[in-house]
């Protein structure tokens, strides 16, 4: 057949297409479960972090079950949404998306050696693309445990440096709540005056060198996502607030 | 009587020919493009990737294997069909092969080495868009056998590769005081006033240490200078 023939090069075009398709759709669904299961076991390991529990991914579900005590959807007024299972139900990324009345924030909460610790999940944007992560408060929902965070597309050595210890580390003992009881957060700040970040009472975590977007979104997504919890606090009525 | 004895059997198109598997023309095929036909410092092909994702050694080398493999499969299976590729459409049959090779990568990467997948995040997906893979397929796969592609294929993601794994070397390196991401600059270093270079992280650094090996490579193999 004239291989420059439009007959022939649809013919082409229609076997290369279904060919190609069909061998796409069965690696992706053959793989399927275990990319799933890859994203759960991640999802645990990244909670448990914040609370100081480091495991690989494979330990995770046995501690995960250990650990948190109680998982919880809350609603926009703070009360639980007892019909879903904030772990296995709820994306954040959809949830984000949706009427601001209809959203619905997630809520761990852990106990070791009968310390409580409440697990937010955070979503914000950075430079490229999302960035997310967890944050865990000691049982005066004001003091911070712990942070993991991870992204979708920073750029490697600069906005991607979020995900790494020193980083996350640098949140460990800060206050989201100031001194008059309002909530601020913890701001990434470049040019700050603390680098060492021995002042734990600025809600300032130092920011790293050429990722001042990707900083700012983690700064933004922190504030904006522990603003969704307080009537979920208001309802706990924790004495320091 | 000589030809007779080089004969080999049909074994996938491989030695169809009555050449040796590794004659001297297809050694070169493998070891031109890591000096005198680099892709990157010779025919400036891929120059986009070296710079976005040298900042550290460990995607570098994770992303030299992954292109080895989607150039040598997309070279050999371009190779085989290359006299039933309607001509016209020749570039978009080339973009299907790529990217559908990229996605199994992505997709293997995200079930059997999750974590290698992360790091690399949105890089598998831009080898799609590597100029070397295409213009090797152009340049080489749609005329020539399928072992000589293969060669061509694995040579030039190499040569890539070698660039592209010197480039990280240094930026990584100057840049945080690591390799891997572990420490090497011990701390007494640091304490004597040394300071990371933070301007080998950002991409102009790797821009000019490309150049610099494009300089040492020209100074040192002369063929390369152009006459004017």
């Amino acid at each position: 057949m004239n291989r420059d023939s439009n007959i022939y090069t649809f013919l082409f075009v229609g076997v290369m297409v279904i060919g190609i398709a069909s061998i796409l759709a069965f690696t992706s669904q053959t793989l399927k479960p275990m990319q799933t299961e890859n994203v759960k076991n991640e999802k645990m390991q990244n909670i448990l972090s914040t609370v100081g529990i480091n495991v690989s991914r494979e330990e995770a579900k046995e501690l995960y079950s250990k650990y948190i005590t109680q998982e919880l959807a809350l609603k926009i007024d703070g009360s639980v949404n007892e019909s879903i299972n904030p772990f296995s139900d709820l994306n954040l990324a959809k949830e984000i998306k949706k009427d601001y009345s209809d959203q619905h924030f997630p809520l761990y909460i852990a106990e070791i050696e009968s310390e409580k610790y409440y697990i937010i999940e955070l979503r914000g944007v950075g430079l490229w693309d999302a960035i997310w992560g967890y944050m865990s408060l000691k049982s005066d929902f004001n003091t911070v445990n712990g942070v993991s965070f991870d992204h979708k597309g920073e750029t490697a050595g600069l906005g991607a440096e979020i995900t790494k210890d020193w980083f996350k580390e640098s949140f460990i003992n800060e206050k989201v709540f100031n001194s008059d009881g309002e909530l601020v957060g913890v701001t990434v700040l470049k040019g700050n005056n603390d680098p060492g970040n021995s002042d734990k009472d600025d809600h300032e975590v130092d920011a790293i060198s050429g990722s001042t977007i990707t900083g700012d979104g983690v700064t933004n997504m922190i504030i904006e996502r522990l603003n969704n919890y307080l009537p979920y606090l208001e309802k706990l009525n924790i004495a320091q607030l | 009587m000589e030809k007779e004895k080089n004969k080999r059997p049909i074994f996938f198109f491989i030695g169809r020919n009555d050449e040796p598997i590794f004659s001297k023309k297809n050694r070169k095929l493998l070891s031109d493009p890591l000096d005198d036909n680099n892709p990157i410092t010779v025919q400036v092909l891929g120059i986009c990737s070296a710079l976005a994702i040298t900042v550290q050694l460990k995607p570098a080398i994770v992303m030299t294997m992954s292109v080895i493999f989607v150039m040598a499969a997309s070279n050999v299976i371009i190779s085989v069909l290359r006299n039933l590729i309607p001509n016209r459409i020749r570039i978009i049959v080339f973009l299907v092969v790529i990217s559908s090779l990229v996605a199994l990568v992505d997709q293997f990467l995200k079930a059997y080495a999750y974590d290698v997948s992360k790091e690399l995040s949105i890089f598998i997906g831009l080898i799609v868009t590597n100029c070397i893979v295409m213009g090797r397929l152009e340049a080489f796969a749609l005329g020539n056998g399928v072992w000589k592609s293969f060669l061509d294929g694995i040579g030039n993601a190499i040569g890539y590769g070698v660039i592209l794994i010197l480039v990280a070397f240094f930026r990584e390196l100057l840049g945080s005081g690591n390799l891997m991401g572990y420490q090497v600059i011990p701390d007494f270093v640091y304490e004597m006033g040394y300071e990371n270079n933070g301007l080998m992280l950002l991409s102009p650094m790797a821009l000019i240490t490309v150049g610099l090996i494009i300089w040492i490579q020209r100074s040192r193999n002369t063929n390369l200078i152009e006459e004017n």
